[in-house]
């Protein structure tokens, strides 16, 4: 039942006013959460490749994600799309957080593959799973080469041709 | 203004200003609480007094709490526990106290289950509770995460990227929850605010919202009997004490939970000076590092089923990924509690041994969540995984039985 009372008018503009105060609140409360500018416009890391031992993991650090550069060695075999080459020798360049719930996996070198230890999951040593709950191999991140360093954070030619190949994740 | 007569006595002025007389009635000597109850009737007294003593314990490690995770790590592990006097005896009530408070939950919970506490008008009841669980949950997640420890930066690390399994939204939802790619200052601060001022606000406003659904329907008792309270309180009133099915609950029935609560308080501070270390896990002494994940990631005892849940699912089945799989099974595993007044259908109001079948299904979850509990624990690999899974799928098909068994024992006693 409608109400044309002026009290009902009163009810309906403050309805209004508050349902307009409180969408903006909402917006503002939403933002506050927001990675900040200084967060969201974190650097590049860059990275020599050319001195790294085959069969070793490296470890670096971009956006504060652990970053896997694994040089391969003689009887490894690079993976068509996962696989970088800088120079003369492949590397495995990724994201070194399982993909299941975003533990790190370490590198077996005897076995030549990845092992979460949170929850069992098996990576191979480009990084594709072979075992237990990931869903997908681990992520590559953007990189662009330049001589036999690496600039993580920039998509160089190599980055998106492979992401291409891969279905332009 | 209404009319005030002289006041005779201290009291008197209070009652007519705070009507102090009425009040107490309604809230304490007129309460009326069945007597046909056991100790387990003392859970709900127990628990508000463990709030209490968590909220108190919590204003005192908090004049020394630095948010920030640069001197989190150390305003716990060096002022707290070793500069402030009696820092460590705070530290370890509240950390003892957040894992003694679920195990009375878990009590409190399962009581209602096995006596049918939650159907035919206790529903209010029911949902209230359940409500002050899973804030009870996110108290203790956020709670954990604020000694800034190994095991406090993994959990919370694991724990948010659950949301990353939502579709479409879940990837920007997580950087969202930490204000960061990763756990960092910013998902400490804003978790720190959570612990101390939001979520205690919820529970103190959701524990009035549970003790308030308890005056219309009314406690139940140990044959789930259904009688007029208000001829019972009669009866009380009128000094048929001990024909009475009811007894007030103050002073009679709060002299009863305060024996029960002595008993308890012996064990928790038993627990507290002697045994405090089950709360305090060696490897969250180690200082967080976002780069180096512990061996063996695992929370606490009392989250342990739901995460046996989330991650006993590690294969892909039907196209669908172990993953999101793992995610679907731990929401369902959250909410399907408070489905519990709607999933049994049998009208039966009585303790579990009493139904035919309802009482097969209660032991058998029970022993389903012990199982999850102590494989939780355990490193998912090998057989491990398998019995996770099972009784993962054992978990979810009980609650999928649940309204078929009871339906078929509804139909058995013929509506009784």
């Amino acid at each position: 039942m409608m109400d044309e009372s002026r009290r009902g008018f009163i009810g309906k503009a403050f309805g209004a006013v508050a349902a307009v105060g409180g969408v903006a609140s909402l917006i503002a409360m939403k933002k506050t959460w927001d990675p900040l500018p200084s967060v969201m416009s974190a650097g590049f890391t860059t990275v020599d490749v050319s001195g790294l031992e085959a069969n070793k993991l490296e470890i670096v650090v971009w956006r504060g994600k652990p970053i896997f550069i694994l040089k391969y060695s003689a009887d490894m075999a690079p993976t068509d799309g996962r696989s970088v080459k800088v120079g003369e020798n492949y590397y495995s360049v990724m994201v070194g957080l399982c993909t299941h719930l975003g533990c790190i996996p370490a590198y077996r070198c005897d076995k030549q593959d990845f092992k979460c230890a949170c929850h069992g999951g098996e990576f191979s040593a480009d990084g594709v799973q072979t075992f237990g709950p990931p869903p997908k191999p681990l992520e590559i991140p953007p990189y662009k080469i330049d001589g036999t360093t690496l600039v993580l954070g920039e998509e160089g030619p190599e980055y998106k041709a492979m992401m291409a190949k891969a279905g332009g994740v | 203004m209404a009319e005030f007569k002289q006041a005779d006595s201290m009291y008197e002025w209070f009652d007519q200003r705070l009507g102090i007389d009425k009040f107490l009635k309604v809230m304490m000597t007129e309460y009326w609480i069945p007597k046909n109850i056991n100790f387990l009737w003392a859970m709900g007294v127990l628990l508000t007094v463990m709030f209490t003593i968590l909220l108190v314990s919590g204003l005192f490690l908090l004049m020394y709490y630095k948010p920030d995770i640069n001197m989190a790590f150390d305003s716990v592990n060096y002022t707290i526990m070793q500069e402030v006097a009696y820092g460590w005896l705070f530290r370890h009530i509240h950390a003892v106290g957040a894992s003694v408070v679920f195990l009375i939950i878990y009590i409190h919970m399962f009581t209602g289950i096995y006596y049918g506490s939650y159907k035919k008008g206790r529903e209010m009841i029911w949902i209230s509770g359940m409500l002050l669980f899973v804030l009870f949950s996110a108290e203790g997640f956020s709670g954990y995460m604020l000694p800034w420890g190994q095991m406090s930066y993994w959990a919370a690390y694991v724990i948010t990227e659950i949301f990353g399994g939502i579709p479409l939204i879940g990837g920007d939802l997580v950087v969202w929850i930490r204000g960061n790619f990763y756990v960092s200052d910013s998902t400490l601060t804003r978790f720190f605010m959570l612990h101390v001022l939001l979520i205690p606000l919820a529970i103190l406003g959701t524990i009035v919202l549970h003790f308030y659904a308890l005056r219309f329907p009314h406690v139940n008792n140990l044959d789930g009997e259904f009688f007029d309270y208000d001829a019972e309180a009669k009866k009380y009133l009128d000094g048929k004490k001990v024909e009475s099915k009811v007894v007030p609950f103050w002073p009679v029935f709060l002299s009863k939970d305060f024996f029960v609560l002595g008993f308890f308080l012996l064990f928790f501070f038993y627990l507290t000076f002697f045994h405090f270390n089950f709360a305090m896990d060696p490897v969250n002494f180690d200082k967080a590092d976002g780069l180096k994940t512990p061996a063996h990631i695992y929370p606490e005892w009392y989250f342990l089923w739901s995460y046996e849940v989330l991650r006993g699912f590690f294969f892909e089945i039907a196209g669908i990924s172990g993953k999101s799989l793992g995610l679907i099974a731990f929401a369902v595993a959250q909410a399907v509690f408070f489905l519990m007044p709607w999933l049994d259908r049998s009208p039966m109001v009585k303790p579990a041994n009493q139904r035919p079948y309802f009482k097969y299904w209660f032991w058998f979850l029970m022993v389903d969540l012990i199982v999850l509990t102590i494989y939780g624990k355990l490193p998912p690999t090998g057989t491990n995984a398998w019995v996770g899974f099972a009784s993962s799928i054992t978990f979810l098909s009980l609650f999928i039985a649940l309204p078929f068994i009871t339906k078929a024992e509804g139909k058995k006693v013929g509506g009784k």
